[in-house]
């Protein structure tokens, strides 16, 4: 298997605290990443950097052989990584397939001008945009969805918009940033079933969340962060049979299933 | 979502509007307020969509009359290409400016067209003969396009009526394009647009360039109706009119540029006539402080501005979050 994302001595302080702290891990292709750890372990950070969003004070990125340092979000996403939040950050007054199609965006190619004089639809890219999204929309499970603004949407299906908006350029790796929390059980267990399903199709994930049973289902390896320093890397068994992670992780988060 | 029996309706309903007013002063009225809505189109997609503010747009219009008069005049362009010209060079402007502050937080384009704004209103004050001073430009010939001379009222009311359609239905082509797309999904969440691939600077700085051109083309058609230009339409003052009618009409909103021109130039006439039998001796000053309050008062009662009576749907995505744009909360995430 190839090494898709590869981060190295990654390290950012927020006022002289390290957040992140020497942090090295890489994704392989077709690959479930689960970064796992207590609140403000610094899990959202590592987002951050990866995307672009936060400059890191120490260490690199490198995506498929080419170092993102310095590039911006936008620049980054382009090379094949797209993310969801942990506080969802919907297009809330546009509709469900408005949302998918908007993370489509790098897929079009009209610009300001051609946009001005097409009509509404008409273009053969905006079809071909549409049809894809829709479908997108009917396969993360918000069919008959696709015209309500995302606001007006449950949070359980906000956080799948989310994943669908992420997914809808087609980027090689995914971040998700606890896509299962405010998901029912019903919910977590389809969501897991969906992201193994992606995962057959060949899309990486580098996966944090708190819900344990999810994580040791559809996780190949995990990274436990805490305080910003990685305490652990493995298998889910290795991970679970890993006395010191349950000493600083497991033993005091009441989440753990 | 747009209307075609409403936009047809309207439309007949201005096309024959002429005919039951029958008063050169209201025709006039009409005319000004159609180009200004031109203006307030940009603005609106500057305003309504990039979450931008500026307060230099009458100096992009008066820009845009100058480029137009002096070319047509001194250097003897015909009118077709002056009033191209006077598009672009507004729009350049727009993207010198636009280019270093757009990357920096809100504030900063609307400071800086303050700014350019008041500089551009003094060099049409001092620029000596180039712009004729404080007593402006006179003997600008009338736009002839083919052989069509627009030279009277009646004929110059149709061709700003067509500008404003199509410069309308260009917008409506916009915002329901990708591009419309990616500039909504800005107002709405900057990070999350950014990493869907939307290189949000350059979209803001589109918007701005694209509002400034419209400003410069509502500012070459004034040229080529008034045929005579000062200094005077072109100040702050006026910039800050935009920005009320751009408020007043509705962010966002199809209808909203003409009936917030509308409305602001109604008022204008109307405080110009009654505030001196009020407060004897007033000037233009106190027709400013009139429309603060009306700001002011839109702002609390109809957030969504008029332009919502039209389009009830975008009143009700709208009146939960007046400004319609979320506070920007450091880097997203945890
Ligand atoms: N923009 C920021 N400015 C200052 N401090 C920050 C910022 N972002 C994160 N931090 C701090 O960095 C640390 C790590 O935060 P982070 O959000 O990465 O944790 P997390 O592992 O995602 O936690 P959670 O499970 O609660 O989401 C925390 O102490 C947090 O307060
Ligand atoms: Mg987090």
């Amino acid at each position: 298997m190839e090494v898709l994302l590869e981060v190295e001595g990654l390290t950012r302080y927020f006022g002289g605290v390290a957040a992140v702290k020497e942090i090295s891990f890489q994704v392989q292709e077709a690959e479930i990443f689960a970064l796992i750890g207590p609140n403000g372990a610094g899990k959202t950070t590592v987002f951050n950097l990866i995307t672009g969003l936060l400059a890191p004070d120490a260490g690199s990125v490198v995506f498929e052989g080419k170092s993102l340092a310095g590039l911006k979000p936008h620049q980054i996403a382009a090379a094949g990584i797209t993310r969801t939040f942990q506080n969802l950050q919907l297009f809330g007054n546009m509709t469900v397939l408005e949302n998918v199609m908007a993370g489509a965006y790098l897929k079009g190619r009209t610009g300001f001008l051609k946009s001005l004089v097409t009509w509404p639809g008409s273009s053969r890219e905006e079809k071909l945009i549409r049809r894809e999204a829709l479908a997108l929309i009917d396969e993360v499970g918000l069919a008959g969805l696709a015209g309500l603004p995302a606001a007006a949407l449950p949070f359980g299906r906000q956080r799948l918009l989310e994943i669908a908006r992420a997914l809808a350029s087609g980027p090689r790796l995914v971040l998700l940033d606890e896509p299962a929390a405010g998901l029912n059980s019903a919910e977590t267990k389809e969501l897991a079933g969906y992201l193994k399903r992606l995962r057959e199709e060949g899309k990486s994930m580098l996966l944090v969340e708190h819900d344990m049973e999810t994580v040791m289902e559809v996780a190949d390896r995990i990274m436990v962060l805490n305080s910003g320093e990685a305490i652990a890397l493995g298998t889910p068994a290795e991970i679970q049979a890993n006395p010191e992670v349950i000493k600083a992780y497991l033993g005091e988060d009441e989440r753990v299933a | 979502m747009l209307k075609k029996a409403l936009v047809f309706a309207v439309l007949i309903f201005f096309l024959v509007l002429p005919f039951l007013i029958r008063s050169n002063y209201l025709l006039g009225m009409l005319i000004v307020t159609g180009l200004y809505s031109i203006i307030v189109i940009g603005l609106g997609i500057l305003m309504g969509y990039a979450g931008q503010v500026s307060f230099g747009h009458a100096a992009f219009f008066g820009l845009g009359s100058y480029t137009a008069a002096i070319l047509a005049t001194s250097c003897g362009w015909p009118t077709p290409a002056a009033l191209l010209a006077a598009m672009a060079l507004p729009g350049l402007v727009a993207a010198l400016i636009g280019r270093p502050t757009l990357k920096l937080k809100e504030l900063y384009l609307a400071l800086a067209t303050l700014a350019f704004g008041i500089l551009v209103h003094i060099l049409f004050n001092e620029g000596g003969e180039i712009t004729g001073g404080p007593s402006g430009l006179a003997g600008i010939p009338y736009l002839s396009l083919g052989g069509l001379v627009f030279d009277r009222d009646i004929e110059f009311y149709y061709l700003v009526l067509a500008v404003v359609l199509l410069v309308s239905l260009a917008v409506n082509n916009l915002i329901q394009s990708r591009t419309g797309r990616a500039l909504r999904a800005i107002r709405e969440s900057e990070h999350a647009a950014q990493t869907a691939g939307m290189d949000t600077s350059l979209l803001k700085l589109q918007a701005f360039v694209f509002s400034a051109v419209l400003a410069g083309l509502a500012g070459g058609l004034y040229a080529f109706y008034v045929t005579f230009i000062s200094p005077s339409p072109f100040s702050f003052h006026m910039s800050v009119q935009f920005v009320l009618m751009a408020v007043v009409g509705g962010l966002g909103t199809f209808w909203g540029p003409l009936q917030g021109s509308g409305l602001v130039v109604a008022l204008g006439e109307a405080l110009r006539w009654a505030v001196p039998l009020v407060i004897p001796g007033a000037g233009g000053e106190y027709q400013i402080i009139f429309f603060g309050i009306i700001l002011v008062l839109v702002m609390i009662f109809r957030p969504a501005g008029l332009g919502s009576l039209l389009s009830p749907q975008v009143n009700q995505e709208r009146a939960g979050r007046p400004g319609g744009r979320e506070v920007d909360g450091g880097v997203a995430g945890g």
